[in-house]
């Protein structure tokens, strides 16, 4: 069995809902056209029946696996778990990943230029829900030719798109696996989330989001990054990573400059990702996060997963505060007393919210066995 | 990484294989069945197998339910015995089993009643720490015992609250429990066991126990 990348990949684009119609979205706004970017891996069988969609979280974009040049130095963001013989085998499986809308990576957003006005939507961008993100990627899988998914997966924001596809296309998949995720986030996420938001929005340079064209927002949105990095760790991650180990340096400099690896690091993180985000996407995603909340839409958590038909894989993670195990609990619970089978287990890790990237030999081995199980069922 | 509990588990390693042939016997075919510390589920699947039952299992540790997934058990849920059954409704299951883990267990009692409120019937195993090894071990030797079903050293063992057969009898009255069938087991040979007849608390070194609770009539009423 061969173990490696997808190689080189190409990603594509979909365009829907033109005029006159639109994408109808949970708002009651009507968006359109939509446009998807998308990676596929593999081949879809005769049968077309070994489809997985993957489905990306706050920062993610299309591009999963695979270099999409020669040149390009990092592959997708979830290389490890897609690719022949990867846990999402591509010898096997046709994988599809898609940028959410309201994203900044190809996909319809805030700074896609509205086709009515020739400008970019900015602030005029609907807001948009977890359920908005489901439904334009059903239109695209409809568009594959694809009726029923084989799996939908998805770690943090990707696993409340999970649960989504569950709960509003039951018999449109038979496997979901929700990772790192929950029904809607703790107040405490929603605070951190807020956080980041006026960050952005605090900054000169975001105009009321009509910054497009001019100089961006560059101090607000790394701050967002820095402030969203630190729940992405765990008080032990940060032991093991950094400690209290100074930068380039043996003594305090007794000034502002730098002095803890953690700074430094943290001030790394926040410009790379200036360099590739959108600040209006990221105010949008994450007000669709903290919307999300699948108790307040269908009454409770059992009443919203009545109809689900699919087969549940729900994995969290020992030391992950920021979408912490009793919530995937609550959503085992609410799946259990519907019946439905379910599979749950917490790992251990010290990775915190970042595990669903880095425990890749706990994930393969757990999803491997899964799918593997599935077949011959 | 393992913790303290997970190796607990694993060092259980889950039902003995010769007592499989009894509790399957003891299970209806096309039944629900919750297994708690359902291990690496090859009891699950046995009883899939053979008596087309809808499994469940309840489990601690993480690598157990990797071995459970990967037999294509869908129904396994990462979980604390100790806790209880809190998330499982009444009389919802036709079998709870709890095989050889009663005695690993920091309070029995709330664990056996919980079985019994969520099963129609539960069964379980224990070791029986009666048996005439054990107890000669302990007259002549003068040293904790360690028989086939009770290896450990006393200072690493993970069983907490050993019992006999007498012993649980007793138990099924505090629990509310009605005994329906007990079934003392001698192991033979390797990997064999025959069922006991007579002298079983001084004969059997392990026992099954088929019960049920003594104070509903299966919807929650008392008798």
């Amino acid at each position: 069995m061969d173990n490696g990348s997808v190689g080189i990949v190409e990603t594509k684009y979909f365009t829907f809902a033109e005029a006159p119609g639109g994408l109808v979205l949970a708002n009651g706004q009507i968006l359109g056209p939509v446009t998807l970017a998308y990676e596929t891996y593999g081949e879809l069988n005769a049968a077309k029946d070994n489809a997985i969609l993957v489905c990306h979280a706050l920062s993610g974009d299309a591009h999963v696996a695979g270099y999409n040049s020669p040149e390009e130095k990092a592959p997708g963001w979830w290389e490890v778990m897609i690719g022949p013989g990867r846990a999402f085998d591509t010898n096997k499986y046709f994988v599809i990943c898609s940028n959410i809308i309201g994203g900044c990576k190809g996909s319809t957003g805030p700074s896609s230029v509205n086709s009515k006005t020739g400008r970019p939507y900015a602030l005029s961008f609907p807001v948009i829900t977890v359920e908005d993100m489901v439904h334009a990627q059903r239109a695209l899988v409809e568009h594959l030719g694809i009726d029923e998914l084989c799996a939908v997966v998805g770690g943090s924001m990707g696993g409340m798109q999970a649960l989504q596809w569950a709960v509003s296309y039951p018999e449109r998949v038979r496997l979901v696996l929700p990772i790192a995720t929950t029904h809607c986030l703790s107040p405490q996420a929603i605070a951190f989330d807020e956080v980041g938001r006026q960050a952005i929005m605090s900054d000169p340079d975001w105009r009321d989001g009509e910054y497009y064209g001019k100089s961006i927002p560059v101090h607000g949105l790394s701050i967002a990054r820095m402030v969203g990095h630190i729940t992405y760790l765990s008080d032990q991650s940060m032991h093991h990573k950094f400690g209290r180990r100074l930068q380039d340096k043996a003594e305090y400099g007794y000034d502002f400059v730098t002095d803890f690896q953690v700074e430094s690091y943290l001030h790394y993180k926040g410009d790379s990702f200036v360099k590739r985000f959108d600040a209006n996407s990221y105010l949008y995603i994450t007000k669709a996060m903290d919307y999300f909340d699948l108790t307040r839409a269908y009454g409770s958590l059992r009443t919203a997963f009545e109809k689900t038909q699919a087969k549940f894989l729900v994995i969290s993670f020992s030391s992950d505060w920021l979408f912490p195990s009793y919530q995937s609990r609550e959503i085992v619970t609410a799946l259990r007393q519907n019946g439905r089978e379910v599979v749950y287990t917490e790992i251990e890790t010290d990775y915190g919210h970042d595990a669903f990237l880095l425990e890749a030999d706990s994930l393969t081995s757990l999803v491997r066995s899964f799918l593997a199980g599935q077949e011959r069922s | 990484m393992a913790n303290e509990a997970e190796i607990l588990s694993e060092q259980l390693a889950g039902c003995p294989r010769q007592d499989f042939r009894y509790i399957i016997d003891l299970v209806a075919r096309g039944t629900s069945v919750l297994d708690l510390g359902c291990g690496n589920g090859e009891l699950l699947e046995a009883l899939i197998r053979e008596k087309q039952v809808r499994a469940q299992g309840l489990e601690l540790s993480e690598r157990c339910i990797q071995a459970c997934v990967a037999r294509g058990l869908t129904s396994i849920i990462h979980g604390d015995l100790d806790q209880g059954l809190a998330d499982y409704a009444d009389q919802s299951v036709d079998y709870v089993l709890l095989t050889n883990t009663i005695q690993v267990l920091h309070r029995p009692l709330l664990l056996i009643k919980e079985m019994a409120r969520v099963g129609k019937q539960c069964v379980i195993t224990l070791p029986n720490f009666a048996h005439w090894s054990a107890r000669a071990q302990l007259l002549f030797g003068g040293r904790m015992p360690k028989t086939g079903r009770l290896p450990y050293e006393w200072y690493d063992t993970p069983n907490i609250h050993l019992t006999t057969i007498k012993d649980f009898r007793d138990f099924c009255q505090v629990a509310d429990l009605r005994l329906v069938r007990e079934i003392p087991l001698r192991t033979v040979g390797e990997g064999g066991c025959r069922e006991v007849h007579f002298l079983s608390n001084l004969r059997a070194d392990a026992a099954i126990f088929l019960v049920e609770s003594a104070l509903s009539l299966g919807h929650g009423l008392p008798a």
